[in-house]
């Protein structure tokens, strides 16, 4: 089984609209959103949900104040100052560690685990597809990430399904580093401005930090031809393939607004055309052939 | 006052409004750039550095001299960040959240800290405005201690403007949690709007005062203003789709500085802010 995933650095340059497109090009194919903090796919691809489940994080600090004699060492130990003077306990502070759990002398502190989002697998009408929802505020982004992926690799393996195409979130931190490990390869989609330049060179680092095999492709290329070049000409210094370029064009946001991908909207499009190019490219690359799974 | 600039969705244009507002006011403004991961203020303010600071997170070193292999480190620890095997003493400071847990629990004194580096910190400035990034290590996880590390970059006397990173878990929350007022700004369509409805709700759970700017207002539909005016959210500002805008953000220009008009425009956006976040 191969698996791509699709990220970018920058948010806003087209990951979840290209990644749609895909989804009506590829086949045989679970498609998986990694994106569990700000989730879009499923604005595309209209999942009806199958199977619902809860996703535990870590556990939280409660205390009991009707054990607690105010000591105050959880206080003193705590380092994300997430207990305040009446010994209340920040949800959104505590960070999970249970230090003042095993450390309270009165035994008063629960750490219950906390149910933090909810993950889901669903049909859609271009094939499987596992997702989720992180809660408001929550942390443990990058476990519901790892989740997620995991489930939707068994979902394939179960339904004989050999190609994994994955949604990745924007930046390069603790969800973007889960949702990379162990992948057959990268799709960076960038953008032809100082930002995404920018971004895309530290995902490019980030890729070759963790040894994933990268590939790119400008979005909105025309809007600036020169930002194009330079990023092509940064993608060949790190040994990352240029697959193509998508021009700018109003259908990606007019599909959207329909519910539709950019081929539903309209079967004959420019950018379409280019997209179907980049597709090509993906599947025919050597790293996408290689022997061996993910 | 601490404005945060936040949005759900990445690129819907957070940079632009923190930019021009913060050069727009031009003097007593810092800009403070949280998005630590995929920094871009600099690239439109063309600051001059100072200083360069490397950040660093406590992580555990083992004094194999002292340790008697009793595992209660590895016991405590809930993110396995240590492992004890027969008598050798394994630590994985990537999986480290520097709770400090190890070194309180250890009965031999035989944990001490030692820094995992976060990244690094410049500062500078572009004329009068005072300006402050972080800048995520390539392959370092954690953003929320380099975020609150800029954060205690603060000066108090100042108007303070945050570039928040997009998302809503725990980088945004340490971007906009103790600001002022959330500044949101999304793009008219489908996506746009689910991930600002996400957005308002963690806003809404630190209880924080908030205005919405629509940015490319005349691209997708309506459903964002009909959502704005059901949640009263005020929407304090509209950027319409200019392709000389477009191009000019490509290039690293701010509008301010190459459209007429627009330096009144930001201006006015932040006397409606300070009315709103007394």
């Amino acid at each position: 089984m191969k698996e791509l995933v699709v990220i970018s650095g920058k948010g806003g340059t087209g990951k979840t609209s290209i990644m749609a497109a895909f989804a009506s090009l590829a086949k045989n194919k679970v498609l998986c959103d990694a994106d569990v903090d700000a989730a879009d796919l499923h604005l595309l691809t209209d999942p009806k949900i199958k199977e619902h489940h809860d996703f535990q994080g870590g556990g939280i600090a409660v205390i009991n104040p009707d054990k607690c004699t105010e000591c105050g060492l959880c206080r003193d130990l705590c380092r994300w100052e997430a207990i305040s003077e009446q010994f209340e306990v920040d949800s959104i502070e505590c960070e999970g560690c249970g230090v003042c759990v095993d450390f309270c002398p009165e035994q008063a502190i629960d750490f219950p685990l906390k149910t933090c989002g909810q993950w889901f697998i669903s049909d859609t009408r271009f094939g499987p597809m596992v997702h989720a929802r992180l809660g408001i505020a929550e942390e443990n982004s990058g476990k519901l990430v790892a989740l997620v992926r995991q489930e939707a690799k068994k979902l394939a393996e179960k339904q004989n399904l050999n190609l994994l195409i994955t949604d990745g979130p924007p930046g390069i931190g603790c969800p973007v580093i889960a949702s990379i490990g162990g992948a057959t390869a990268l799709l960076i989609v960038t953008e032809p401005t100082v930002s995404g330049l920018h971004d895309m060179e530290r995902v490019a680092q980030l890729a070759a930090h963790f040894k994933v095999p990268g590939m790119v492709c400008v979005n909105k290329f025309d809007l600036n031809i020169d930002q194009t070049q330079a990023i092509e000409k940064l993608a060949k210094e790190k040994n990352i393939t240029v697959l193509g370029r998508i021009p700018f064009d109003s259908v990606f946001t007019k599909s959207m607004v329909q519910g539709k991908t950019i081929f539903e909207y309209n079967t004959k499009s420019k950018i379409g055309q280019a997209v179907e190019q980049i597709w090509r490219k993906i599947i025919e690359s050597p790293v996408m052939n290689k022997k061996g799974d993910v | 006052m601490i404005i945060s600039i936040a949005s759900g969705k990445g690129g819907t244009g957070k940079t632009t409004v923190a930019t021009n507002m913060a050069v727009s006011i031009g003097s007593d403004v810092q800009l403070l750039d949280c998005d630590v991961e995929a920094p871009n203020a600099h690239l439109f303010l063309n600051p001059v550095i100072e200083e360069e600071k490397s950040v660093f997170t406590p992580v555990p070193e083992i004094d194999e001299e002292k340790c008697t292999f009793c595992k209660k480190c590895a016991e405590i620890c809930r993110f396995k960040a240590i492992a004890v095997i027969g008598e050798i003493v394994l630590t994985f400071p990537e999986l480290c959240h520097s709770c400090g847990g190890c070194m309180e629990v250890c009965p031999e004194n035989a944990v001490t800290e030692i820094g995992r580096n976060l990244g690094v910190i410049e500062t500078g400035h572009k004329n009068n405005l005072h300006f402050v990034h972080g800048r995520l290590r390539i392959g370092e996880a954690m953003s929320p201690p380099l975020i609150r590390e800029v954060r205690s970059y603060t000066r108090p006397d100042q108007l303070t403007i945050i570039d928040a990173p997009p998302g809503t878990s725990c980088p945004v929350i340490a971007a906009m949690k103790g600001t002022d007022f959330v500044l949101m700004v999304t793009e008219p369509t489908p996506f746009g709007l689910h991930d600002l409805k996400l957005a308002v709700e963690a806003v809404k759970l630190l209880g924080i005062p908030r205005g919405l700017v629509i940015n490319r207002s005349d691209i997708g539909d309506n459903r964002v203003k009909e959502y704005a005016e059901k949640e009263n959210l005020p929407i304090l500002m509209e950027i319409p789709f200019d392709r000389k805008i477009a191009e000019a953000y490509s290039r690293g220009e701010l509008i301010v500085e190459e459209m007429p008009g627009w330096k009144e425009k930001f201006l006015k956006l932040y006397d409606n802010i300070k009315e709103m976040a007394v």
